[in-house]
């Protein structure tokens, strides 16, 4: 067997660019992919859809050249090969971007690219065929910027440049609309049309069905390493391809009726926090107010002071005592174990190593937060069996799928370590709550059931900060939602109403009393 | 074919305890063919080092007597490793508490008895303690590295210890060799069993383990050292503040290091010449890593490292081969249990893959 020379297309119409079949990848414990195969005609923009875990990355990185299946074939224009590495697959046309940026904070766009390249071409050369490509496609890119003052839809454009100075033949996206804001995705559809209308086949992997909706020609849902349905988007609803993904029936968030929000229990007033690095963000001037009973969201894109907000109110970083109050006491200046003890719980972005200790038992990790307030401690020795009964507890309630208490924090899967890290914090009814990313890489079955946790917690009186870069879970969770950019929080509104226009443009940074829908579209972006 | 490694879900239990024992079972077996290429009798030589002090009734007090400061010092660095705090000076704070303890005895002059012991034993925790509290502050204000500090002021302290023994603290009566006037019995730490050598510190030595495994694993001081050693920015999460147990862990490692020194003082050299460093404060990081960093894995590990020491002195007169010879085996083991730790974490496994046609050749 050998390769096909990437060029040669036969002319026929119902010619296949790539097509797997029977692929199955298996990792220790885990069947990853399992028998999969479909295919993607020249021009097809196909979706790859399904939960977290459900072997998405894997199926692509083996598409990719990053890993080889251990069983089936993969076919290119016809032919089937083995694509040995990345090199092998950007020379077969193959261009990938990918959810996490690989770029150089300290270099410029053309470095990074330069870098980025197999062939070694010459800097003006390079520029040239960069502007060239950036004007084909209408996007908007300066060389000669440095990465790190570039927003992360200017950085993901980076990468798509990149992909695209290849010609490929198959563009594969990972996730790529997870960090922009609603109008960079509307100018990135516009691009990946155009791309396919040339006849670029262009392979989209996301979890955001009413994206797959809007763009794709047709969807292959996988679940749990299978496939399980290869449909049109089209004529599917979001509903029914989100329950083909989730092998069941989707819950809607239960509200109580009659809910009432009390007096304002957690002020934020005037927050500010240098920022801790070169590529750090400073927080400036963050004010709300969340009332009792209510959930309050933030929203934003990664990187816009995110983390060091959830620090400065966790209290692993401290401001200034007047900038956080809990009932009318200023706790802005006590360390992150007094403000636990006086009722604020919170749930860093990252499980593994921030919320949770990942080399310990679940029984020791709830004794990361809840020591001090379920009394787990007595004249500085630990009562082991205390821990062991709250994370019982716990797991119950939360329906953790683990051994037990006694089971290693890494030895459970993302979705369950949050259910687990979630459940720590709310069974411990904080007064009030701060959560970032309550749901990353969490599937949905337990993503609802996190959701649903947070709006049951709020019923019985907590007010709750959720801190999301989804749109759609603040929109659907919340009460009411600032947004936050370049560690400035935009004036709070109402949930019921908002204008996802008008989030959008917050999110990128358009600042001040103009009228939203008067500004053009590329202002949404720093330039 | 090649070999993998793959990570296991949860660490293996099984290999925390089988590899520090292959350790010492592979250093045998290299010993035992390293010596048969030089021409000495391979299997004598290690039979005499690892087996002779356990076979030999009268080598067991020697073994509980070199054992004894290797534990004690292994505990307090077992608690500043779990922590990622890499104190390599305890033979510094070692020595310093020794001195500190001489320094006592000395300025009580005459005076004797349980309380003048009592005073000279704690004077040594304390400034064995002071002593590696400088590479804390330097590492917590200036995040000067601790393993450059702690080592260089062992170099620091040995120079104060021939300062000592050589000018203020000579015995006036000691023939003009530099070394402190040997000890009063009323000064000593008292023997366990009159006409042997062992004496009290090999009690402490003893107890200490079960003590610190307490601390480690049911205090919520233990919990805070291990929670900031294996994710620093969850223990900040959790309220606990790293640079309290940077300090902390610092002063019970030198506190550990000046009880040993001040032990070995009081209860076996009883004066201190420039022999009195004998590399105890550098084995016990042997111990503490042949011990997995577990208080009752140190004890264990303490005894292993004290017999290699024994029968090195054994094979010295039996198969002639240099006293030096206890440190090579030391060391192996050393290498052999870092190399080996590895495997708690990962699996090896043997893959094999036939390929097809490769793209893009």
């Amino acid at each position: 067997m050998t390769a096909a020379p990437s060029s040669a297309i036969p002319p026929h119409s119902d010619h296949l660019r790539l097509s797997l079949s029977g692929i199955t990848k298996r990792f220790p414990g885990v069947l990853a992919n399992d028998q999969v195969s479909f295919s993607v005609r020249p021009g097809e923009i196909h979706a790859l859809l399904g939960e977290n875990g459900a072997g998405k990355s894997t199926l692509v990185k083996m598409i990719y050249g990053i890993q080889q299946p251990d069983a089936g074939e993969i076919r290119w224009n016809g032919a089937p090969l083995v694509i040995a590495n990345p090199k092998a697959a950007r020379k077969l046309g193959i261009g990938m971007v990918f959810q996490h940026f690989s770029l150089f904070e300290a270099m410029t766009v053309l470095e990074n690219i330069a870098l980025g390249m197999d062939a070694s071409i010459p800097a003006r050369d390079l520029e040239a065929k960069i502007l060239a490509v950036m004007a084909q496609y209408g996007l908007k890119l300066e060389p000669h910027r440095i990465v790190s003052t570039l927003s992360v839809g200017e950085r993901q454009r980076i990468e798509i440049v990149r992909a695209l100075l290849l010609n490929p033949n198959l563009l594969i996206m990972d996730e790529p609309t997870s960090v922009l804001t609603p109008q960079e995705v509307d100018q990135l559809f516009v691009v990946l049309r155009q791309l396919a209308s040339e006849g670029c086949s262009i392979l989209y992997i996301s979890h955001k069905l009413h994206e797959i909706k809007a763009l794709c020609d047709t969807a292959t849902i996988l679940r749990g390493g299978k496939l399980v349905a290869t449909c049109n988007p089209a004529v599917e609803t979001s509903r029914s391809m989100a329950e083909m993904m989730i092998g069941g029936s989707l819950k809607d968030i239960q509200r109580g009726a009659g809910r009432q929000m009390g007096a304002a229990k957690f002020v934020v007033q005037d927050l500010c926090l240098p920022k801790d690095g070169p590529f750090g963000t400073a927080l400036k001037n963050i004010s709300f107010s969340v009332r009792a009973g209510e959930i309050f969201g933030i929203a934003g894109v990664a990187g816009n002071g995110q983390n060091p907000l959830l620090l400065a109110l966790s209290g692993e970083a401290v401001t200034s005592a007047p900038a956080i109050t809990l009932d009318g006491v200023h706790i802005g200046a006590t360390s992150a174990k007094t403000r636990r003890l006086s009722g604020l719980a919170s749930v860093p972005e990252e499980r593994n190593g921030h919320a949770a200790v990942p080399e310990f038992t679940l029984s020791e990790n709830t004794l990361l937060t809840a020591r001090d307030r379920l009394g787990m401690v007595s004249n500085g020795m630990i009562n082991a069996q205390a821990a062991k009964t709250y994370a019982g507890e716990v797991i119950s309630a939360f329906a953790v799928k683990a051994t037990g208490p006694a089971a290693f924090a890494e030895s459970l899967s993302g979705g369950n370590l949050q259910k687990f890290i979630m459940g720590r914090e709310i069974l411990q009814k904080p007064a009030v709550l701060v959560v970032s990313q309550p749901t990353w890489g969490v599937d949905a079955g337990a993503a609802s059931a996190i959701h649903q946790a947070l709006v049951d917690l709020a019923a019985t009186g907590s007010a709750i900060v959720v801190i999301s870069q989804d749109l759609d879970e603040l929109l659907s969770l919340c009460d009411t939602l600032a947004v936050i950019n370049e560690g400035r929080l935009s004036a709070p509104m109402p949930v019921a109403g908002a204008n996802i226009e008008e989030i959008g443009l917050l999110m990128g940074g358009v600042h001040g009393d103009a009228t939203p829908s008067a500004l053009p579209q590329e202002s949404a972006h720093a330039h | 074919m090649r070999i993998k490694l793959e990570r296991r879900p949860t660490p293996s239990r099984m290999m925390l305890i089988v590899t520090p024992i292959a350790s010492v079972l592979a250093t045998m077996l290299i010993g035992m063919l390293v010596f048969d290429l030089m021409g000495i009798d391979g299997a004598r030589a290690v039979k005499d080092i690892f087996l002779s002090p356990l076979l030999l009734s009268y080598k067991w007090q020697d073994v509980a007597l070199k054992a004894a400061p290797l534990i004690i010092i292994a505990l307090g660095l077992a608690v500043g490793n779990r922590a990622q705090v890499w104190n390599i000076g305890a033979e510094g704070q070692y020595v310093v508490g020794a001195l500190a303890a001489a320094g006592v005895g000395i300025a009580a002059g005459t005076a004797g008895g349980f309380f003048i012991v009592l005073a000279m034993v704690l004077t040594g925790v304390v400034f064995g303690a002071l002593y590696a509290l400088i590479p804390a502050i330097l590492k917590t204000r200036w995040n000067v590295n601790e393993i450059l500090s702690s080592l260089m002021l062992t170099y620091i302290s040995l120079q104060i210890l021939s300062y000592l023994v050589g000018g203020p603290w000579k015995d006036p009566n000691g023939r003009n060799f530099p070394a402190t006037a040997p000890l009063t019995d009323s000064q000593s730490l008292p023997l366990l069993f009159t006409g042997s050598t062992v004496h009290l510190g090999v009690v402490i030595a003893l107890i200490m383990p079960f003590v610190f495994w307490l601390m480690m694993s049911r205090s919520v001081f233990g919990y805070q050292v291990r929670v900031v050693g294996s994710a620093p920015q969850a223990a900040r999460h959790g309220g606990f503040d790293a640079k309290q147990t940077i300090w902390i862990a610092m002063l019970i490692g030198g506190g550990m290091a000046g009880l040993a020194g001040a032990l070995e003082f009081t209860g076996a050299s009883h004066a201190i010449n420039l022999g009195f460093p004998s590399g105890y404060g550098f084995t016990a990081i042997i111990v503490a890593f042949l011990g997995r960093l577990n208080p009752i894995g140190c004890l264990i590990a303490g005894i292993v490292l004290a017999v290699t020491y024994v029968g090195g002195q054994v094979a010295q007169t039996t198969v002639h081969i240099p006293n030096a010879t206890a440190g090579i085996f030391q060391a192996m083991m050393l290498f052999f249990i870092l190399g080996s730790e590895i495997l708690v974490r990962y699996r090896p496994r043997i893959v094999t893959t036939a390929k097809p046609a490769v793209a893009g050749e």
